[in-house]
C-alpha cells in the first residue's frame, strides 16, 4: 500500500470526545419496547373508548327490551318511510356528485387554464362550512323570504320543507367527496396518454373510456363509499331544510331524533342500529376497495 | 486495523445481502466500498455504522466487538446518500445537532460550528436552509454535520450520486483533499469505479453479497484475482485515472 | 364550442384532448348552481341588515356565548384529537401488533356513523346513569349536559382528520433523517421531537385545521349531548336553528355568516402556512 503522509493532529480532529465508548448497550433496549407497547395501549384504549363502546351502546340498548320491541321499532311505517328517503338522498347525492366529480377532476388534471387553483379551492368549501350554515344557505334562496321564494310559490314548486331540499342539503354537504378521490390519481397519472390517444383520432368519450377510467376506477368506487357514507348519515343540514314532517320529509337520522326526544330510547337506538349495520357495512366496503386499490 | 469485518453474515428476506465478508480498514485510511447495485456494499457500511445488525460475524473497531453497541455510541460520522439534512434547520442547527445532543455548553457549540463552517468555506451560509443550497453545498454540511462531535471514523454513502456530472469531479477533489486534511479514517461506498480509483488508498470490491477483491487502485487494476473483478474493472480507463493521481 | 377550444393555446401547448369546454361548462354549472349561489343568497340575506343590525345580533349575550362554546370546545377536541391522531398514526405506521388491520380500518367509522347515532349513543355513555358518566359522576365530574361533553362528542367526529392527515407522510419519510440524528447521538425522543415532528407539522396542521372546522360546524352528534342550556352550552349551529324556528331569519343569517368568516379565516390561515412551510422541502 502506498505510504501515504498524514497529520492526525490537526486541529479539526479535536480531542476525540466522540471516540469509540467503551460501554455494551443492547441496540434497541427493552425501553423503546415499553414506549411501544404503551403508545400501542393508549391508542387501542382510546378507539375502544370512543369508536367501539358507542357501536357496543347502540347494539345493547336496542335489543334491551326484547326481539319483538326491536322488530316493531324497526319496521314501524315511519321508519320504513324515512329509509326509504335516507336511500333517495343518498342515491341522489352519490348519482350528482359523481358526475360533478368525474368532470372537475378529468377538467382540472387534464387542461390546464388560469383559475385553476381557485376552482379547487371553490370546491372544497362545503368542507369546511357548517351543514347548519348550508342548509339556511337553502332555505334563504328557496324558501318563502328567499330570492326565488316568490317564483317557485308561482310555479307552485316546493323545495324548503320537502323532499328536494332535503336532496339539495344531502348533495351540498358531500359535494367534494367524489373529487377529492379522484383528482390527485388523474393528476398523478398526467395526460400523456390521453393525447397520445387524442392525436390517433379518438374522441372525448372513447378517450375517457378506454384511456382514463382504467386508471381510476377503484378511487372511484372509493370516493362514491365516502360519499354514501356521509350523505347517509347527514344531519344538521338536512335538519334545517326538512321541517321534519313525519313520513314525508324525515330522514333516518332526523327519525331517530325525533324517537329520542319523545323518550322512545329504546326504538331510536333500534333505528340506530340499522344505521350502524349500514356504517359497518360501508366501512368494510372500504377497506375492501382500498386493499384493492393498492 | 481501526474497522474489522470479521465473517459478517446477513439475509434480508431471505435474500443473501452479505457472505462471509471479511475485510480490513488501516487507520488514516480512505476506503472505497466499490460493487454493482444490489451487491451488498450499503448493507456492510450501514452493519458498520449500527443501523443493521449483522445475523453471525463480529464488527470490530478500534479492536472492540461492537456488534451490541449502538451506532451513536461507536464514534462515528456518517454521510447519507442525499445527506438526510433536517430540512427546518438552518445550516447552523444542523450542524450543532450533535453537539446539542451531547449538552455541550453554547460557547463550544458556536466556537465548534464556526470553525467547521470555516472548514467547508461556508462561513456567510449559516443562517441559510438546506432548500436555498446547491447539491455541492448541501454535501459539505452534510460532510460538516458528521465530523461536528468528533468522529474518529467517517462512513459515506454514495457521497457523489446526488450531484450534477458537471461538478462532480471537482467535489471528489475536495472531498479527498479535506478527508486528509482532518486525518480521519474514511469509508465511502460507490458504483463508480472511476471515483473509487481516483479517490481511495484502498479497494474492497464487492459481487452479490462476496468481497471480492481487497487492495490499493494499482493492485486491483493490475492483478484481478477474480473473473468478476477483470471482468468489472475497465483496465484502460482506470490505468489512466491511477496515472493522473 | 368544442372545436373552438381546442385551437386555444396556453403555456402547455395546443389543448389536443377533447372535452375540454364539455368539462368546464358541466363543472361551472354544478359548482354554482348548488353550491355558490346558495351561499351568495346568504351575503344577499346579510347585506339587507343595516350594520348596527348585524353588530347588535351578534354582539348579544346569548350569540358570542354560542360562539364562544362552539369555538373553544373545537379548539380543545381539535387539540386532543391532533395528540391521538398522531399517535394513532404512530403506531398504525411504525407497528406491527395483532388487530392493527381491525384498528385502521375503524379509524373511518365517525365518517360512516350517522353523527345523530354517534350524538344519543354518546350521550346514553356519558350521562349520570351510563356505563362512564357513572363512574365519573362518583368523582363527581358531569361530563354530558355540560362543555366536556361537547368536546367529547366533538372529539368523535374529528378522529379520522388528522390522522388520515399525518399517516400518508409518516409512511413516506425517509428513515435516513431518523438514522442520521441517531447517528449524531439523539435519543429516541429527542429525535421524534426535532426531526420527525417538523417533518410531519404541516400535515398535522391540516389535520387539525379539518378537525377544528369539522367541530365549529358540527350539530348532529353534539345536540343531544350538549343539553343547549342558554349562555352554558348552546353552541352556535344551534342558535341558528332556533332562530330559524322563531322566524327570525335576520338573526340566523348574521350568526351564519360569522361562521362562514371564520371557516374561510382558518383555511386561509392553514393554507399559508402549509405554503410557508412547503417552502423547506424544496425538489
Amino acid at each position: 500500500m502506498k505510504e501515504k503522509k498524514r497529520n492526525y493532529d490537526q486541529d479539526v480532529v479535536g480531542d476525540g470526545i466522540n471516540t469509540i465508548q467503551k460501554v455494551l448497550e443492547p441496540v434497541n433496549g427493552t425501553s423503546n419496547n415499553i414506549v411501544k407497547y404503551m403508545l400501542i395501549g393508549v391508542c387501542m384504549l382510546f378507539l375502544f373508548l370512543m369508536l367501539v363502546l358507542p357501536l357496543i351502546v347502540v347494539i345493547v340498548n336496542a335489543l334491551k327490551d326484547g326481539w319483538t320491541v326491536y322488530r316493531k321499532a324497526v319496521q314501524n311505517e315511519y321508519t320504513i318511510k324515512a329509509l326509504q328517503l335516507t336511500l333517495l338522498a343518498t342515491v341522489s347525492a352519490v348519482g350528482i356528485n359523481t358526475i360533478f366529480g368525474l368532470f372537475a377532476s378529468f377538467l382540472l388534471s387534464k387542461f390546464y387554464f388560469k383559475g385553476r387553483q381557485l376552482l379547487a379551492t371553490l370546491i372544497d368549501i362545503p368542507f369546511s362550512i357548517s351543514p347548519v350554515v348550508a342548509g339556511l344557505a337553502f332555505i334563504l334562496t328557496f324558501g318563502n323570504i328567499g330570492w326565488m321564494g316568490d317564483f317557485l310559490k308561482n310555479h307552485s314548486i316546493k323545495i324548503v320543507f320537502a323532499v328536494p331540499g332535503i336532496i339539495l342539503a344531502t348533495i351540498f354537504v358531500t359535494f367534494p367527496f367524489v373529487f377529492r378521490e379522484l383528482f390527485p390519481v388523474m393528476n398523478a397519472q398526467g395526460k400523456d396518454e390521453e393525447e397520445a390517444a387524442a392525436l390517433m383520432g379518438a374522441n372525448g368519450f372513447t378517450i375517457f373510456r378506454r384511456i382514463t377510467f382504467p386508471h381510476i376506477k377503484w378511487a372511484l368506487l372509493y370516493g362514491i363509499i365516502l360519499c354514501a357514507a356521509r350523505a347517509m348519515g347527514e344531519f344538521g343540514a338536512v335538519s334545517v331544510i326538512s321541517g321534519h314532517l313525519r313520513g314525508k320529509t324525515n330522514t333516518l337520522p332526523l327519525h331517530v331524533e325525533i324517537l329520542y326526544n319523545e323518550f322512545n330510547t329504546t326504538e331510536a337506538f333500534a333505528v340506530s342500529s340499522v344505521l350502524v349495520i349500514l356504517a359497518v357495512l360501508i366501512l368494510i366496503a372500504k377497506n375492501f376497495v382500498e386493499w384493492k386499490k393498492r | 486495523m481501526y474497522v474489522e469485518m470479521k465473517g459478517i453474515n446477513k439475509t434480508f428476506d431471505g435474500f443473501h445481502a452479505s457472505n462471509n465478508v471479511s475485510f480490513g480498514v488501516e487507520k488514516g485510511c480512505l476506503a472505497a466500498l466499490l460493487g454493482p447495485s444490489g451487491s451488498g456494499k450499503t448493507t456492510i457500511l450501514r452493519m458498520i455504522a449500527g443501523l443493521d445488525k449483522p445475523d453471525s460475524g463480529d464488527i470490530m473497531i478500534n479492536n472492540i466487538k461492537v456488534n451490541d453497541m449502538p451506532g451513536s455510541k461507536r464514534g462515528i460520522g456518517f454521510v447519507f446518500q442525499n445527506y438526510a439534512l433536517f430540512r427546518y434547520m438552518t445550516v447552523a442547527a444542523n450542524i450543532a445537532f450533535g453537539l446539542e445532543v451531547q449538552k455541550k455548553s453554547k460557547t463550544e457549540i458556536k466556537n465548534r460550528v464556526d470553525e467547521l463552517l470555516q472548514l467547508i468555506s461556508m462561513e456567510e451560509l449559516g443562517s441559510r436552509y438546506p432548500h436555498q443550497l446547491s447539491g455541492g453545498q448541501r454535501q459539505r454540511v452534510a460532510f460538516a454535520r458528521a465530523l461536528a462531535p468528533n468522529p474518529q471514523l467517517l462512513l459515506l454513502d454514495e457521497p457523489f450520486a446526488a450531484i450534477d456530472a458537471k461538478v462532480r469531479r471537482e467535489l471528489r477533489v475536495w472531498l479527498k483533499g479535506m478527508i486528509e486534511k482532518v486525518g480521519i479514517t474514511s469509508i465511502f461506498v460507490t458504483h463508480d469505479q472511476e471515483e473509487a480509483m481516483e479517490v481511495a488508498d484502498t479497494v474492497i470490491i464487492t459481487n452479490q453479497g462476496n468481497v471480492e477483491q481487497v487492495g490499493t487502485p494499482e493492485e486491483i487494476c493490475m492483478h484481478p484475482q477474480t473473473d468478476f473483478v477483470a471482468d468489472f474493472i475497465d483496465i484502460t480507463r482506470c490505468e489512466t485515472i491511477i496515472a493522473a493521481r | 364550442m368544442e372545436q373552438q377550444i381546442i385551437k386555444v393555446k396556453n403555456k402547455k401547448g395546443v389543448k389536443v384532448i377533447p372535452g375540454f369546454g364539455l368539462s368546464l361548462g358541466i363543472t361551472f354549472f354544478m359548482l354554482s348552481a348548488l353550491i355558490l349561489i346558495p351561499l351568495v343568497s346568504i351575503f344577499i340575506s346579510a347585506s339587507q341588515l343595516s350594520f348596527q343590525e348585524f353588530v347588535n345580533v351578534i354582539t348579544s349575550r346569548q350569540i358570542v356565548s354560542g360562539y364562544v362554546v362552539s369555538l373553544s370546545c373545537a379548539f380543545f377536541a381539535a387539540l386532543i384529537n391532533a395528540v391521538f391522531g398522531l399517535m394513532l398514526a404512530w403506531v398504525l405506521v411504525r407497528y406491527n401488533f395483532p388487530g392493527k388491520r381491525l384498528a385502521d380500518g375503524l379509524i373511518e367509522l365517525p365518517f360512516a356513523l350517522p353523527t345523530a347515532v354517534a350524538g344519543i349513543s354518546l350521550t346514553y355513555l356519558y350521562s349520570d346513569k351510563g356505563w362512564i358518566g357513572s363512574l365519573f359522576g362518583k368523582a363527581g365530574i358531569k361530563i354530558a349536559y355540560t362543555r366536556i361533553g361537547i368536546t367529547l362528542a366533538m372529539i368523535f367526529v374529528g378522529i379520522p382528520f388528522v390522522v388520515r392527515a399525518v399517516q400518508p407522510v409518516l409512511e413516506k419519510l425517509d428513515r435516513q433523517y431518523e438514522e442520521a440524528a441517531m447517528m449524531l447521538g439523539a435519543s429516541r425522543t429527542y429525535t421524534f421531537f426535532r426531526v420527525v415532528l417538523p417533518e410531519l407539522f404541516p400535515a398535522l396542521l391540516a389535520g387539525f385545521g379539518l378537525a377544528f372546522a369539522r367541530g365549529i360546524g358540527e350539530y348532529g352528534s353534539v345536540v343531544f349531548i350538549a343539553g343547549n342550556l342558554p349562555y352554558k352550552t348552546q353552541i352556535a349551529p344551534l342558535l341558528i336553528i332556533s332562530k330559524l324556528e322563531q322566524y327570525k331569519y335576520a338573526d340566523a343569517t348574521a350568526i351564519a355568516l360569522v361562521l362562514l368568516l371564520i371557516s374561510f379565516l382558518l383555511m386561509l390561515f392553514i393554507n399559508s402556512l402549509q405554503i410557508y412551510m412547503q417552502k423547506f422541502i424544496g425538489t
